[in-house]
Protein backbone atom coordinates (compact mmCIF):
# COMPACT_ATOMS: atom_id res chain seq x y z
CA UNK A 1 0.00 0.00 0.00
CA UNK A 2 2.26 2.78 -1.14
CA UNK A 3 1.13 5.13 -3.87
CA UNK A 4 -2.37 6.13 -2.93
CA UNK A 5 -2.59 9.61 -4.37
CA UNK A 6 -2.20 10.06 -8.07
CA UNK A 7 -1.92 13.70 -8.97
CA UNK A 8 -3.90 14.63 -12.03
CA UNK A 9 -2.05 17.45 -13.66
CA UNK A 10 -3.81 19.92 -15.86
CA UNK A 11 -2.58 19.59 -19.38
CA UNK A 12 -1.35 22.72 -21.07
CA UNK A 13 -2.14 22.83 -24.76
CA UNK A 14 0.88 21.52 -26.58
CA UNK A 15 2.61 24.28 -28.49
CA UNK A 16 3.48 23.70 -32.12
CA UNK A 17 6.29 21.19 -32.01
CA UNK A 18 8.35 19.88 -34.86
CA UNK A 19 6.52 16.68 -35.80
CA UNK A 20 9.14 14.60 -37.61
CA UNK A 21 11.56 13.69 -34.80
CA UNK A 22 8.69 13.16 -32.39
CA UNK A 23 7.05 10.61 -34.67
CA UNK A 24 10.31 8.79 -35.23
CA UNK A 25 11.09 8.70 -31.54
CA UNK A 26 7.57 7.49 -30.76
CA UNK A 27 7.73 4.69 -33.32
CA UNK A 28 11.11 3.65 -31.95
CA UNK A 29 9.73 3.70 -28.44
CA UNK A 30 6.80 1.50 -29.43
CA UNK A 31 9.17 -1.14 -30.79
CA UNK A 32 11.22 -0.98 -27.62
CA UNK A 33 8.00 -1.16 -25.60
CA UNK A 34 7.21 -4.47 -27.27
CA UNK A 35 10.58 -6.12 -27.74
CA UNK A 36 12.07 -5.47 -24.33
CA UNK A 37 9.22 -6.86 -22.20
CA UNK A 38 9.01 -9.98 -24.36
CA UNK A 39 12.76 -10.48 -24.04
CA UNK A 40 12.65 -10.04 -20.28
CA UNK A 41 9.72 -12.46 -20.04
CA UNK A 42 11.56 -15.07 -22.08
CA UNK A 43 14.64 -14.63 -19.91
CA UNK A 44 12.58 -15.11 -16.75
CA UNK A 45 11.04 -18.31 -18.15
CA UNK A 46 14.54 -19.48 -18.97
CA UNK A 47 15.72 -18.86 -15.42
CA UNK A 48 12.63 -20.63 -14.12
CA UNK A 49 13.34 -23.76 -16.23
CA UNK A 50 16.97 -23.63 -15.20
CA UNK A 51 16.04 -23.62 -11.55
CA UNK A 52 13.54 -26.45 -11.99
CA UNK A 53 15.78 -28.80 -13.96
CA UNK A 54 19.31 -27.75 -13.06
CA UNK A 55 19.17 -26.53 -9.47
CA UNK A 56 16.47 -28.65 -7.84
CA UNK A 57 16.87 -32.39 -7.61
CA UNK A 58 13.89 -34.37 -8.95
CA UNK A 59 12.39 -35.03 -5.52
CA UNK A 60 12.16 -31.32 -4.73
CA UNK A 61 10.83 -30.03 -8.04
CA UNK A 62 7.42 -29.32 -6.46
CA UNK A 63 9.09 -26.20 -4.99
CA UNK A 64 9.39 -24.72 -8.46
CA UNK A 65 7.41 -26.83 -10.97
CA UNK A 66 8.33 -26.19 -14.58
CA UNK A 67 6.11 -23.59 -16.28
CA UNK A 68 4.48 -26.07 -18.66
CA UNK A 69 3.35 -28.26 -15.73
CA UNK A 70 1.05 -25.39 -14.67
CA UNK A 71 -0.86 -26.27 -17.83
CA UNK A 72 -0.52 -30.05 -17.77
CA UNK A 73 -0.92 -30.65 -14.04
CA UNK A 74 -3.34 -27.86 -13.17
CA UNK A 75 -5.14 -26.08 -16.01
CA UNK A 76 -5.95 -29.37 -17.75
CA UNK A 77 -6.66 -31.30 -14.55
CA UNK A 78 -10.38 -31.11 -13.74
CA UNK A 79 -9.85 -32.11 -10.12
CA UNK A 80 -7.81 -28.91 -9.73
CA UNK A 81 -9.85 -26.58 -11.93
CA UNK A 82 -13.06 -27.74 -10.26
CA UNK A 83 -11.63 -26.10 -7.15
CA UNK A 84 -9.91 -23.10 -8.72
CA UNK A 85 -12.70 -21.71 -10.91
CA UNK A 86 -15.39 -21.65 -8.19
CA UNK A 87 -12.83 -20.16 -5.77
CA UNK A 88 -12.00 -17.49 -8.35
CA UNK A 89 -15.72 -16.75 -8.70
CA UNK A 90 -16.13 -16.35 -4.93
CA UNK A 91 -13.06 -14.13 -4.67
CA UNK A 92 -14.37 -11.96 -7.50
CA UNK A 93 -17.68 -11.57 -5.69
CA UNK A 94 -15.88 -10.59 -2.45
CA UNK A 95 -13.56 -8.18 -4.31
CA UNK A 96 -16.32 -6.36 -6.14
CA UNK A 97 -18.74 -6.29 -3.23
CA UNK A 98 -16.02 -4.79 -1.03
CA UNK A 99 -14.93 -2.37 -3.71
CA UNK A 100 -18.49 -1.23 -4.42
CA UNK A 101 -19.13 -0.57 -0.73
CA UNK A 102 -15.77 1.22 -0.42
CA UNK A 103 -16.64 3.40 -3.41
CA UNK A 104 -20.02 4.41 -1.98
CA UNK A 105 -18.72 5.06 1.56
CA UNK A 106 -15.49 6.67 0.36
CA UNK A 107 -17.17 9.08 -2.03
CA UNK A 108 -19.86 10.08 0.45
CA UNK A 109 -17.17 10.60 3.08
CA UNK A 110 -15.10 12.79 0.76
CA UNK A 111 -18.11 14.75 -0.47
CA UNK A 112 -19.19 15.44 3.11
CA UNK A 113 -15.68 16.68 3.93
CA UNK A 114 -15.59 18.86 0.82
CA UNK A 115 -18.76 20.67 1.83
CA UNK A 116 -17.58 22.02 5.16
CA UNK A 117 -14.27 22.74 6.80
CA UNK A 118 -15.73 21.62 10.14
CA UNK A 119 -16.69 18.22 8.73
CA UNK A 120 -13.31 17.94 7.05
CA UNK A 121 -11.31 18.66 10.19
CA UNK A 122 -13.42 16.27 12.26
CA UNK A 123 -13.46 13.39 9.75
CA UNK A 124 -10.11 13.59 7.98
CA UNK A 125 -8.10 12.23 10.93
CA UNK A 126 -10.10 9.00 10.69
CA UNK A 127 -9.25 8.66 7.02
CA UNK A 128 -5.60 9.06 7.92
CA UNK A 129 -5.99 6.57 10.78
CA UNK A 130 -7.47 4.10 8.31
CA UNK A 131 -4.33 4.50 6.24
CA UNK A 132 -1.89 4.29 9.16
CA UNK A 133 -3.32 1.43 11.21
CA UNK A 134 -2.15 -1.85 9.72
CA UNK A 135 -5.50 -3.30 8.70
CA UNK A 136 -4.08 -6.80 9.09
CA UNK A 137 -3.88 -6.17 12.82
CA UNK A 138 -7.63 -5.66 12.87
CA UNK A 139 -8.49 -8.75 10.83
CA UNK A 140 -8.69 -11.10 13.84
CA UNK A 141 -10.95 -8.58 15.58
CA UNK A 142 -13.20 -8.45 12.53
CA UNK A 143 -13.50 -12.21 12.60
CA UNK A 144 -14.16 -12.08 16.33
CA UNK A 145 -17.05 -9.66 15.83
CA UNK A 146 -18.55 -10.62 12.49
CA UNK A 147 -17.75 -14.29 12.18
CA UNK A 148 -15.60 -16.01 9.60
CA UNK A 149 -17.81 -15.87 6.56
CA UNK A 150 -18.61 -13.60 3.64
CA UNK A 151 -19.39 -10.40 5.64
CA UNK A 152 -15.99 -10.40 7.37
CA UNK A 153 -14.17 -10.93 4.08
CA UNK A 154 -16.04 -7.98 2.57
CA UNK A 155 -15.30 -5.79 5.58
CA UNK A 156 -11.56 -6.43 5.21
CA UNK A 157 -11.78 -5.44 1.53
CA UNK A 158 -13.66 -2.26 2.36
CA UNK A 159 -11.18 -1.21 5.02
CA UNK A 160 -8.20 -1.79 2.78
CA UNK A 161 -9.74 -0.13 -0.27
CA UNK A 162 -11.34 2.90 1.39
CA UNK A 163 -8.51 5.38 1.84
CA UNK A 164 -7.45 5.93 -1.77
CA UNK A 165 -11.06 6.62 -2.71
CA UNK A 166 -11.54 9.12 0.11
CA UNK A 167 -8.28 10.94 -0.49
CA UNK A 168 -8.49 11.03 -4.28
CA UNK A 169 -12.11 12.16 -4.33
CA UNK A 170 -11.40 14.90 -1.81
CA UNK A 171 -8.27 15.97 -3.65
CA UNK A 172 -10.14 16.08 -6.94
CA UNK A 173 -12.97 18.15 -5.55
CA UNK A 174 -10.58 20.56 -3.87
CA UNK A 175 -8.51 21.07 -7.00
CA UNK A 176 -11.33 22.64 -8.98
CA UNK A 177 -10.17 25.67 -10.91
CA UNK A 178 -10.82 28.95 -9.09
CA UNK A 179 -12.09 30.65 -12.24
CA UNK A 180 -14.72 27.93 -12.62
CA UNK A 181 -15.78 28.39 -9.01
CA UNK A 182 -16.17 32.13 -9.56
CA UNK A 183 -18.25 31.50 -12.66
CA UNK A 184 -20.64 29.41 -10.58
CA UNK A 185 -20.63 31.96 -7.74
CA UNK A 186 -21.35 34.76 -10.19
CA UNK A 187 -24.43 32.97 -11.41
CA UNK A 188 -25.62 32.08 -7.93
CA UNK A 189 -25.30 28.31 -8.25
CA UNK A 190 -26.39 26.44 -5.13
CA UNK A 191 -24.34 23.85 -3.30
CA UNK A 192 -25.86 20.85 -5.03
CA UNK A 193 -25.62 22.38 -8.48
CA UNK A 194 -21.99 23.26 -7.87
CA UNK A 195 -21.28 19.74 -6.68
CA UNK A 196 -23.04 17.99 -9.55
CA UNK A 197 -22.17 20.30 -12.43
CA UNK A 198 -18.69 21.37 -11.39
CA UNK A 199 -16.93 19.62 -8.53
CA UNK A 200 -17.72 15.98 -9.24
CA UNK A 201 -17.14 16.13 -13.01
CA UNK A 202 -13.88 18.01 -12.46
CA UNK A 203 -12.82 15.44 -9.87
CA UNK A 204 -13.55 12.41 -12.09
CA UNK A 205 -9.96 11.87 -13.26
CA UNK A 206 -8.71 11.85 -9.67
CA UNK A 207 -11.65 9.71 -8.55
CA UNK A 208 -10.89 7.10 -11.20
CA UNK A 209 -7.23 7.11 -10.24
CA UNK A 210 -8.43 6.26 -6.74
CA UNK A 211 -10.72 3.49 -8.02
CA UNK A 212 -7.82 1.92 -9.87
CA UNK A 213 -5.64 1.79 -6.78
CA UNK A 214 -8.49 0.58 -4.61
CA UNK A 215 -9.48 -2.15 -7.05
CA UNK A 216 -6.03 -3.71 -6.67
CA UNK A 217 -6.16 -3.34 -2.91
CA UNK A 218 -9.59 -4.93 -2.83
CA UNK A 219 -8.18 -8.08 -4.45
CA UNK A 220 -5.51 -8.13 -1.75
CA UNK A 221 -8.28 -7.75 0.84
CA UNK A 222 -10.21 -10.68 -0.57
CA UNK A 223 -7.15 -12.98 -0.45
CA UNK A 224 -6.08 -11.80 2.99
CA UNK A 225 -9.57 -12.26 4.39
CA UNK A 226 -9.57 -15.79 2.98
CA UNK A 227 -6.23 -16.64 4.53
CA UNK A 228 -7.43 -15.56 7.94
CA UNK A 229 -10.96 -16.85 7.93
CA UNK A 230 -10.29 -20.38 6.83
CA UNK A 231 -13.93 -21.28 7.01
CA UNK A 232 -16.91 -21.17 4.76
CA UNK A 233 -16.77 -21.49 1.00
CA UNK A 234 -13.11 -21.31 -0.04
CA UNK A 235 -11.85 -18.44 -2.16
CA UNK A 236 -8.46 -18.21 -3.83
CA UNK A 237 -6.71 -17.47 -0.52
CA UNK A 238 -7.84 -20.71 1.06
CA UNK A 239 -6.82 -22.67 -2.05
CA UNK A 240 -3.36 -21.08 -1.95
CA UNK A 241 -3.01 -22.08 1.64
CA UNK A 242 -4.31 -25.63 1.03
CA UNK A 243 -2.16 -26.33 -2.04
CA UNK A 244 0.94 -25.10 -0.26
CA UNK A 245 0.34 -27.17 2.86
CA UNK A 246 -0.22 -30.23 0.68
CA UNK A 247 2.94 -29.47 -1.30
CA UNK A 248 0.97 -29.38 -4.56
CA UNK A 249 3.45 -27.25 -6.49
CA UNK A 250 1.83 -26.96 -9.92
CA UNK A 251 -1.69 -26.22 -8.59
CA UNK A 252 -0.23 -23.69 -6.15
CA UNK A 253 1.65 -21.83 -8.87
CA UNK A 254 -1.38 -22.02 -11.14
CA UNK A 255 -3.58 -20.48 -8.45
CA UNK A 256 -1.01 -17.73 -7.90
CA UNK A 257 -1.11 -16.97 -11.60
CA UNK A 258 -4.92 -16.89 -11.53
CA UNK A 259 -4.84 -14.54 -8.52
CA UNK A 260 -2.35 -12.28 -10.25
CA UNK A 261 -4.54 -12.31 -13.35
CA UNK A 262 -7.48 -11.18 -11.22
CA UNK A 263 -5.36 -8.27 -9.93
CA UNK A 264 -4.36 -7.26 -13.44
CA UNK A 265 -7.92 -7.63 -14.68
CA UNK A 266 -9.44 -5.27 -12.10
CA UNK A 267 -6.61 -2.75 -12.58
CA UNK A 268 -7.07 -2.68 -16.33
CA UNK A 269 -10.86 -2.77 -16.03
CA UNK A 270 -10.73 0.50 -14.11
CA UNK A 271 -8.10 1.95 -16.40
CA UNK A 272 -10.41 1.20 -19.30
CA UNK A 273 -13.48 2.60 -17.51
CA UNK A 274 -11.54 5.75 -16.70
CA UNK A 275 -10.56 6.16 -20.32
CA UNK A 276 -14.16 5.63 -21.34
CA UNK A 277 -15.52 8.25 -18.92
CA UNK A 278 -12.87 10.98 -18.87
CA UNK A 279 -10.52 9.99 -21.68
CA UNK A 280 -12.13 12.30 -24.20
CA UNK A 281 -11.33 15.44 -22.24
CA UNK A 282 -8.62 14.42 -19.81
CA UNK A 283 -5.16 13.38 -20.96
CA UNK A 284 -4.35 10.41 -18.74
CA UNK A 285 -0.95 9.74 -20.24
CA UNK A 286 0.23 12.69 -18.19
CA UNK A 287 -0.15 11.13 -14.78
CA UNK A 288 1.27 7.70 -15.42
CA UNK B 1 -9.53 54.54 -47.34
CA UNK B 2 -12.17 57.00 -46.28
CA UNK B 3 -12.24 58.36 -42.78
CA UNK B 4 -15.59 57.59 -41.18
CA UNK B 5 -17.28 60.84 -40.35
CA UNK B 6 -17.40 61.51 -36.63
CA UNK B 7 -21.01 60.92 -35.68
CA UNK B 8 -22.99 60.35 -32.54
CA UNK B 9 -22.01 57.33 -30.44
CA UNK B 10 -23.68 54.03 -31.35
CA UNK B 11 -27.42 54.32 -31.11
CA UNK B 12 -28.42 54.06 -27.49
CA UNK B 13 -31.94 52.75 -27.06
CA UNK B 14 -34.50 55.54 -26.70
CA UNK B 15 -34.92 54.89 -23.01
CA UNK B 16 -31.29 55.03 -21.98
CA UNK B 17 -31.20 53.02 -18.80
CA UNK B 18 -28.44 53.28 -16.29
CA UNK B 19 -26.92 49.86 -15.60
CA UNK B 20 -24.01 50.84 -13.39
CA UNK B 21 -23.42 53.72 -11.02
CA UNK B 22 -20.29 53.93 -8.89
CA UNK B 23 -19.90 56.91 -6.55
CA UNK B 24 -16.65 57.40 -4.68
CA UNK B 25 -15.98 53.66 -4.64
CA UNK B 26 -12.93 52.44 -2.77
CA UNK B 27 -11.56 48.99 -2.11
CA UNK B 28 -8.99 48.32 0.52
CA UNK B 29 -7.90 44.73 1.06
CA UNK B 30 -7.34 43.35 4.56
CA UNK B 31 -3.59 43.44 3.98
CA UNK B 32 -3.81 47.22 3.55
CA UNK B 33 -3.52 47.35 -0.26
CA UNK B 34 -5.71 50.14 -1.58
CA UNK B 35 -6.75 48.75 -4.95
CA UNK B 36 -9.32 51.45 -5.72
CA UNK B 37 -9.99 54.94 -4.43
CA UNK B 38 -12.56 57.59 -5.27
CA UNK B 39 -13.90 55.89 -8.37
CA UNK B 40 -16.91 57.62 -9.96
CA UNK B 41 -18.34 55.83 -12.96
CA UNK B 42 -21.69 55.52 -14.67
CA UNK B 43 -22.60 53.29 -17.58
CA UNK B 44 -25.88 53.32 -19.53
CA UNK B 45 -27.15 50.70 -21.90
CA UNK B 46 -25.63 51.40 -25.31
CA UNK B 47 -22.39 52.65 -23.81
CA UNK B 48 -19.12 50.81 -24.30
CA UNK B 49 -16.69 51.97 -21.66
CA UNK B 50 -13.10 50.77 -21.78
CA UNK B 51 -10.57 50.99 -19.01
CA UNK B 52 -6.85 51.07 -19.75
CA UNK B 53 -4.19 51.17 -17.09
CA UNK B 54 -0.95 49.56 -15.99
CA UNK B 55 -1.21 46.08 -14.54
CA UNK B 56 -1.95 45.97 -10.85
CA UNK B 57 -3.76 49.31 -10.92
CA UNK B 58 -7.09 47.81 -9.86
CA UNK B 59 -8.90 47.12 -13.13
CA UNK B 60 -9.91 43.59 -12.25
CA UNK B 61 -10.98 44.73 -8.80
CA UNK B 62 -13.26 47.29 -10.45
CA UNK B 63 -14.92 44.55 -12.50
CA UNK B 64 -15.17 42.18 -9.58
CA UNK B 65 -17.04 44.82 -7.61
CA UNK B 66 -19.33 45.51 -10.57
CA UNK B 67 -20.08 41.78 -10.84
CA UNK B 68 -20.71 41.27 -7.14
CA UNK B 69 -17.78 38.86 -6.73
CA UNK B 70 -16.18 41.51 -4.51
CA UNK B 71 -17.63 44.42 -2.56
CA UNK B 72 -16.59 48.03 -2.22
CA UNK B 73 -15.11 48.90 1.17
CA UNK B 74 -16.37 52.48 0.86
CA UNK B 75 -18.66 54.46 -1.44
CA UNK B 76 -21.69 53.16 -3.27
CA UNK B 77 -21.50 50.63 -6.07
CA UNK B 78 -24.91 50.22 -7.65
CA UNK B 79 -25.53 47.82 -10.47
CA UNK B 80 -28.95 47.82 -12.01
CA UNK B 81 -28.84 44.91 -14.41
CA UNK B 82 -31.07 41.85 -14.41
CA UNK B 83 -28.33 39.77 -15.91
CA UNK B 84 -24.61 40.35 -16.06
CA UNK B 85 -22.24 38.84 -18.58
CA UNK B 86 -18.67 38.42 -17.39
CA UNK B 87 -15.96 37.32 -19.78
CA UNK B 88 -12.59 36.52 -18.26
CA UNK B 89 -9.22 36.51 -19.98
CA UNK B 90 -9.23 32.74 -19.57
CA UNK B 91 -12.29 31.36 -21.37
CA UNK B 92 -13.11 29.19 -18.28
CA UNK B 93 -14.88 26.56 -20.38
CA UNK B 94 -15.61 23.28 -18.60
CA UNK B 95 -13.30 20.80 -20.35
CA UNK B 96 -15.77 17.90 -20.11
CA UNK B 97 -18.58 19.77 -21.82
CA UNK B 98 -18.95 20.21 -25.57
CA UNK B 99 -19.16 23.70 -27.02
CA UNK B 100 -22.94 23.50 -27.06
CA UNK B 101 -23.12 22.22 -23.48
CA UNK B 102 -20.70 24.92 -22.33
CA UNK B 103 -22.77 27.60 -23.98
CA UNK B 104 -25.85 26.20 -22.25
CA UNK B 105 -24.27 26.28 -18.79
CA UNK B 106 -25.33 29.72 -17.58
CA UNK B 107 -28.86 29.33 -18.89
CA UNK B 108 -28.99 26.07 -16.92
CA UNK B 109 -27.72 27.79 -13.78
CA UNK B 110 -30.37 30.46 -14.18
CA UNK B 111 -33.05 27.81 -14.39
CA UNK B 112 -34.16 28.44 -17.95
CA UNK B 113 -36.34 25.71 -19.43
CA UNK B 114 -34.78 22.98 -21.56
CA UNK B 115 -36.18 24.30 -24.80
CA UNK B 116 -35.36 27.94 -24.02
CA UNK B 117 -31.81 26.94 -23.07
CA UNK B 118 -31.37 24.97 -26.25
CA UNK B 119 -32.69 27.80 -28.41
CA UNK B 120 -30.62 30.47 -26.61
CA UNK B 121 -27.49 28.37 -27.06
CA UNK B 122 -28.14 27.79 -30.76
CA UNK B 123 -28.74 31.51 -31.31
CA UNK B 124 -25.62 32.52 -29.39
CA UNK B 125 -23.48 29.96 -31.23
CA UNK B 126 -24.77 31.36 -34.50
CA UNK B 127 -24.02 34.93 -33.38
CA UNK B 128 -20.39 34.23 -32.52
CA UNK B 129 -19.82 32.15 -35.64
CA UNK B 130 -19.32 28.75 -34.02
CA UNK B 131 -21.93 26.90 -36.11
CA UNK B 132 -20.64 23.44 -36.94
CA UNK B 133 -18.43 23.27 -33.86
CA UNK B 134 -21.20 22.50 -31.34
CA UNK B 135 -20.03 18.99 -30.59
CA UNK B 136 -16.34 19.79 -30.13
CA UNK B 137 -14.69 19.69 -26.74
CA UNK B 138 -12.80 22.80 -25.58
CA UNK B 139 -9.44 21.10 -26.02
CA UNK B 140 -10.11 20.87 -29.75
CA UNK B 141 -10.67 24.63 -30.05
CA UNK B 142 -8.20 27.39 -30.85
CA UNK B 143 -7.80 30.28 -28.41
CA UNK B 144 -10.04 32.48 -30.53
CA UNK B 145 -12.76 29.84 -30.73
CA UNK B 146 -12.63 29.29 -26.99
CA UNK B 147 -13.18 32.99 -26.46
CA UNK B 148 -16.11 32.93 -28.90
CA UNK B 149 -17.63 30.06 -26.93
CA UNK B 150 -17.13 31.98 -23.70
CA UNK B 151 -18.78 35.03 -25.25
CA UNK B 152 -21.67 32.91 -26.52
CA UNK B 153 -22.14 31.45 -23.05
CA UNK B 154 -22.75 34.94 -21.63
CA UNK B 155 -24.85 35.97 -24.61
CA UNK B 156 -27.46 33.30 -23.81
CA UNK B 157 -28.45 35.43 -20.82
CA UNK B 158 -28.98 38.49 -23.01
CA UNK B 159 -27.22 40.62 -20.37
CA UNK B 160 -27.87 44.30 -19.76
CA UNK B 161 -24.34 44.77 -18.54
CA UNK B 162 -21.33 43.01 -20.01
CA UNK B 163 -18.02 42.93 -18.16
CA UNK B 164 -14.84 42.02 -20.03
CA UNK B 165 -11.54 41.45 -18.24
CA UNK B 166 -8.86 41.56 -20.94
CA UNK B 167 -10.77 38.97 -22.93
CA UNK B 168 -8.55 39.07 -26.01
CA UNK B 169 -5.25 39.64 -24.22
CA UNK B 170 -3.96 36.15 -24.92
CA UNK B 171 -4.89 36.08 -28.61
CA UNK B 172 -2.78 36.87 -31.65
CA UNK B 173 -3.36 40.25 -33.26
CA UNK B 174 -5.34 39.07 -36.27
CA UNK B 175 -7.76 37.01 -34.18
CA UNK B 176 -8.00 39.84 -31.72
CA UNK B 177 -8.93 42.41 -34.34
CA UNK B 178 -11.48 40.10 -35.89
CA UNK B 179 -13.08 39.52 -32.50
CA UNK B 180 -13.04 43.30 -31.89
CA UNK B 181 -15.19 43.73 -34.99
CA UNK B 182 -17.55 40.92 -34.01
CA UNK B 183 -17.96 42.31 -30.53
CA UNK B 184 -18.79 45.75 -31.93
CA UNK B 185 -21.38 44.11 -34.17
CA UNK B 186 -22.92 42.30 -31.17
CA UNK B 187 -22.87 45.49 -29.13
CA UNK B 188 -24.65 47.46 -31.83
CA UNK B 189 -27.21 44.69 -32.27
CA UNK B 190 -27.92 44.12 -28.59
CA UNK B 191 -27.31 47.55 -27.09
CA UNK B 192 -26.03 46.32 -23.74
CA UNK B 193 -23.81 48.44 -21.51
CA UNK B 194 -20.18 47.29 -21.50
CA UNK B 195 -17.22 47.72 -19.20
CA UNK B 196 -14.17 46.45 -21.04
CA UNK B 197 -10.64 46.17 -19.73
CA UNK B 198 -7.63 46.03 -21.98
CA UNK B 199 -3.93 46.69 -22.11
CA UNK B 200 -4.15 47.84 -25.69
CA UNK B 201 -4.78 51.54 -26.33
CA UNK B 202 -5.64 50.79 -29.94
CA UNK B 203 -8.24 48.21 -28.90
CA UNK B 204 -9.68 50.64 -26.35
CA UNK B 205 -10.12 53.46 -28.82
CA UNK B 206 -11.43 51.16 -31.53
CA UNK B 207 -14.10 49.50 -29.41
CA UNK B 208 -15.45 52.16 -27.11
CA UNK B 209 -17.76 55.06 -26.78
CA UNK B 210 -15.67 56.19 -23.81
CA UNK B 211 -12.11 55.39 -22.70
CA UNK B 212 -11.05 55.71 -19.08
CA UNK B 213 -7.43 55.86 -18.07
CA UNK B 214 -6.50 54.48 -14.67
CA UNK B 215 -3.37 54.91 -12.62
CA UNK B 216 -2.25 52.65 -9.83
CA UNK B 217 -1.51 52.77 -6.10
CA UNK B 218 -4.12 53.72 -5.24
CA UNK B 219 -6.20 52.84 -8.32
CA UNK B 220 -7.96 55.93 -9.60
CA UNK B 221 -9.54 57.05 -12.85
CA UNK B 222 -7.28 59.87 -13.99
CA UNK B 223 -8.79 60.77 -17.34
CA UNK B 224 -11.83 60.13 -19.51
CA UNK B 225 -12.08 60.42 -23.30
CA UNK B 226 -15.28 60.40 -25.31
CA UNK B 227 -14.76 58.53 -28.55
CA UNK B 228 -16.44 60.33 -31.45
CA UNK B 229 -16.53 57.50 -33.99
CA UNK B 230 -19.88 56.02 -34.99
CA UNK B 231 -21.14 52.46 -34.74
CA UNK B 232 -20.09 51.64 -38.31
CA UNK B 233 -16.46 51.07 -37.42
CA UNK B 234 -14.28 49.15 -39.87
CA UNK B 235 -10.63 48.11 -39.56
CA UNK B 236 -9.61 51.05 -41.75
CA UNK B 237 -10.54 53.35 -38.87
CA UNK B 238 -7.32 52.32 -37.18
CA UNK B 239 -5.32 54.07 -39.90
CA UNK B 240 -7.12 57.44 -39.84
CA UNK B 241 -5.51 60.59 -38.41
CA UNK B 242 -8.44 61.07 -36.00
CA UNK B 243 -7.87 57.61 -34.59
CA UNK B 244 -4.13 58.17 -34.27
CA UNK B 245 -4.67 61.50 -32.54
CA UNK B 246 -7.05 60.07 -29.94
CA UNK B 247 -4.87 56.99 -29.37
CA UNK B 248 -1.93 59.34 -28.87
CA UNK B 249 -3.83 61.33 -26.25
CA UNK B 250 -4.84 58.18 -24.39
CA UNK B 251 -1.27 56.87 -24.47
CA UNK B 252 -0.04 60.19 -23.19
CA UNK B 253 -2.51 60.14 -20.27
CA UNK B 254 -1.45 56.56 -19.53
CA UNK B 255 2.20 57.62 -19.31
CA UNK B 256 1.35 60.66 -17.19
CA UNK B 257 -0.58 58.45 -14.76
CA UNK B 258 2.31 56.06 -14.66
CA UNK B 259 4.92 58.54 -13.50
N1 LIG C 1 -7.54 39.58 -2.65
C1 LIG C 1 -6.56 40.50 -2.62
N2 LIG C 1 -5.88 40.75 -1.48
C2 LIG C 1 -4.90 41.67 -1.46
N3 LIG C 1 -4.51 42.40 -2.50
C3 LIG C 1 -5.13 42.20 -3.66
C4 LIG C 1 -6.18 41.24 -3.80
N4 LIG C 1 -6.61 41.24 -5.08
C5 LIG C 1 -5.87 42.17 -5.72
N5 LIG C 1 -4.98 42.75 -4.87
C6 LIG C 1 -4.05 43.83 -5.21
O1 LIG C 1 -4.80 44.93 -5.64
C7 LIG C 1 -4.16 45.56 -6.72
C8 LIG C 1 -5.07 45.61 -7.91
O2 LIG C 1 -5.26 44.32 -8.42
P1 LIG C 1 -6.08 44.03 -9.76
O3 LIG C 1 -7.41 44.66 -9.64
O4 LIG C 1 -6.04 42.58 -10.03
O5 LIG C 1 -5.20 44.80 -10.84
P2 LIG C 1 -5.26 44.76 -12.44
O6 LIG C 1 -6.42 43.94 -12.85
O7 LIG C 1 -5.37 46.18 -12.87
O8 LIG C 1 -3.96 44.19 -12.91
C9 LIG C 1 -2.86 44.80 -6.98
O9 LIG C 1 -1.82 45.48 -6.33
C10 LIG C 1 -3.12 43.47 -6.35
O10 LIG C 1 -1.91 42.91 -5.89
MG1 LIG D 1 -6.42 42.11 -14.00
Amino acid sequence: MTATLETPTTTPVAAGTTPAPVVRRRRGRRAVNLVLPVAVFAALLGVWYAITYLVLDPGRRFLMPAPHTLVTDALLDPTITDKVWPALGRSIVVTFTGLAIAIVIGMLWAIAMSQSKAVESSLYPYAVALQCIPILALVPLIGFWFGFGFPSRVIVCVMIALFPIVSNTLFGIQSVDRGHHELFTLHKAGRTTRLLKLQLPAALPAIFAGFRISAGLSVVGAIVGDLFFKQGEPGLGILLSNFSSRLQGAPLFFTIVVTAALGFAVFFLFGWLSKLVVGSWYDQSRDR
Amino acid sequence: MSAPAPTAPPAAPPTATRVLEFADVARQFPDGTVALEGVDLTIDRGEFVTVVGPSGCGKSTLLRIASGLDAASAGSARVDAERIGYVFQDATLLPWRSVKKNVELLAELHGMSRTATNQAALDAIELVGLRGHEKKLPRALSGGMKMRASLARSLTLDPDLFLFDEPFGALDEITRERLNDELIRLFVAKGFGALFITHSVSEAVYMSTRVLVMSGRPGRIVESFDVPFGSDRTPELRFTPEFAKLAGEVSHALREGHS
